[in-house]
């Protein structure tokens, strides 16, 4: 008998609308979990009356009948999102404090459809991270270990808490949002399946803002069936976010028929790198073999650009952020430095950012100053935006040639230690996001997909990235490699 | 590009973020070596290129040029961390 937080958000729909349990008995065995699991540090605020408040309502509703699919769901939520009187302080001790006195559009659009929010998720620093480690409220950790070796791992980042609570079963579903491979990173890395949608499929308003262009939330779930079925509820047009699309939002779930003869899909020379480990080679070109055998046609292709990605991403996101970022200035909300006598408004401004902002963020805030200063901005920032069309346009062509989907690593490698890579240079973190910023900069729909184990145990993914708009058709490919590998281990548990 | 210590201060101060004098060598090293990484753009050939400027061809929603929202101070003001009398507090700004 699965307990009731292992089940998977298509399982627990099927349960409530059959009677055979209660949304208030699946919030309290995530409760539950999530109290035994402190040693993850994947929940940062917890709150339980809220979830057991709205547990209940969503009780009433389902007896009611015409329930939507994620009513009574049990979910975490990044601290990314802003959510009404709950702290939001997307791991940051600048925002220490703040309690929004607003509701995202995403998590009002999922509390509107009966979800239930059973706490906040650790997070790297507003988003800025591959590993989790910069955040304030310290790592959150892996719930796979390498086999019996107890050394704590990195699920990830930034969406690190979200990825932890769904592999451990705190959760049956988390938010997460992407900005450079924030939730396809750690979802490679814990074993689980995320998606980022086409940029403006989901509203931003109310997702505090790392880098506008490039921002994009999304689900993060146990299986593919859940994604479709949860990115419906959080996409669709919001008049407060122009970038938003107008587009009707497609039932992806129908989308989900597991045929794809026919389809193309593309496997980009560019992204076989120097060094690769053999066993992410193997397990992409096993994961083409079963696509292959599924009837899809295998297509090699080209995508130019693809090297300058890193390079053009680490100028364009650190830019807007320092933009983003410049709000937090000690004056609206969170924190300002204690002043010394005869400090002035300057003093304030550059006091509570040192305090309040650690090391990555500080980083990646001068080095987006840096290069939108007078005499550099054309040099770097401008150049960068050229990079980006081209590299956006490496994917048009390829796509206007009749692929359907590119299939992908979704990470360099598997899951790391915690702190194994302190004393390694800025930049071989930013590697960790190789296969997956391209997808960002171009504004394409990516999603990872856990396909296998490596040597020592750990889960690794792949990514199939789609035509803009067409999630519905890619996650139908990525149901078919789901089903194709079988992927069904969960890490043992320790904690 | 390398970037001496006067030019990390310079950057630190339009930054609006305190770096103490000793720890600007540090912080010149550091954003060299990813300027540096950042000087592989200069091999693409992006001649008549456009840079870009919105990622999914869409038109800017145009809205109605009315009041949608406001008349709740409190709320707004509600996490400041000085408020009095109806406004954000800040240090004196002027002499």
């Amino acid at each position: 008998m699965t307990a009731l937080n292992q089940l998977t958000i298509a399982e627990a729909r099927d349960a409530l609308r059959k009677g055979d349990t209660t949304s208030l008995a699946l919030t309290e065995a995530c409760l539950a979990a999530i109290e035994g699991a402190g040693a993850l540090n994947a929940f940062v605020h917890h709150t339980p009356e809220i979830a057991r408040e709205q547990a209940k309502a969503a009780d009433a509703r389902l007896a009611a009948g015409d329930a939507p699919a994620m009513c009574g769901i049990p979910l975490g939520i990044k601290d990314l999102f802003c959510t009404k009187g709950v702290p939001s302080q997307a791991a940051s001790n600048i925002l220490k404090g703040f309690r929004p006195e607003y509701e995202s559009t995403v998590t009002s659009q999922l509390f509107g459809a009966g979800a239930v929010m059973l706490g906040k998720l650790n997070m790297d620093e507003f988003a800025m991270g591959s590993s989790n480690e910069s955040s304030c409220y310290g790592n959150a950790v892996n719930p796979w270990r390498r086999g019996n070796d107890t050394a704590e791992l990195t699920p990830g980042g930034s969406s690190g808490g979200s990825a932890a609570a769904v592999a451990a079963d705190l959760c049956l579903a988390a938010t997460g949002t992407d900005t450079g491979g924030s939730i396809r990173q750690p979802a490679a890395f814990t074993g689980i399946v995320g998606i980022k949608p086409t940029y403006g499929r989901v509203s931003r308003w109310g997702i505090v803002a790392f880098a506008s262009s490039l921002d994009q939330a999304g689900p993060m779930t146990k299986t593919v069936r859940d994604a479709a079925i949860m990115l419906g509820a959080m996409a669709g047009p919001d008049a407060k976010d122009s970038t938003c699309s107008d587009l009707p939002v497609p039932d992806f779930e129908a989308a989900l028929t597991g045929d794809i003869r026919g389809k193309k899909i593309g496997i980009p020379r560019e992204y076989r790198m120097d060094g690769m480990p053999a066993e992410i080679e193997k397990l992409w070109s096993d994961g083409a073999a079963m696509l292959k055998d599924a009837g899809a046609e295998i297509v090699d292709i080209s995508l130019p650009h693809t090297k300058y990605a890193l390079p053009a991403y680490y100028v364009v996101a650190p830019a807007e952020a320092s933009s983003n970022l410049a709000r937090y200035d000690g004056v609206r909300y969170g924190h300002r430095a204690k002043l010394g006598q005869g400090d002035g408004i300057t003093e304030m401004y550059e006091k509570t950012r040192a305090e309040g902002f650690g090391k990555e963020v500080q980083r990646r805030v001068m080095v987006g100053t840096y290069v939108l200063s007078a005499g550099f901005y054309d040099a770097y920032y401008n150049r960068a935006r050229k990079v980006r069309a081209l590299i956006k346009r490496d994917f048009e062509l390829a796509f206007e040639a009749g692929i359907d989907s590119i299939l992908t690593p979704a990470t360099p490698s598997s899951a790391f230690g915690l702190g194994e890579m302190a004393d390694a240079d800025p930049v071989a973190m930013y590697l960790n996001d190789v296969f997956t910023v391209t997808v960002n900069l171009a504004g394409l729909p990516g999603i990872a997909v856990p396909t296998g184990l490596d040597g020592r145990g750990l889960p690794l993914g792949l990514q199939l990235i789609g035509r803009p708009w067409e999630e519905g058709d890619l996650l139908n490919h990525a149901y078919v490699l789901e089903r194709a590998t079988g992927f069904v281990s969960k890490p043992a548990k320790w904690w | 590009m390398s970037i001496d210590i006067d030019t990390a201060r310079r950057v630190a101060h339009l930054a609006r973020i305190a770096v103490k004098e000793q720890d600007l060598p540090a912080l010149a090293g550091e954003l060299s070596g990813i300027l540096s990484f950042m000087e592989q753009l200069n091999e693409v050939d992006v001649t008549g290129i456009e840079p870009m400027t919105s990622v999914t061809p869409m038109r800017l929603k145009r809205r109605e040029d009315v009041v949608t929202d406001g008349g709740q101070p409190e709320k707004v003001l509600s996490n400041a961390p000085d408020a009095r009398e109806g406004f954000f507090a800040v240090p004196k700004v002027m002499e």
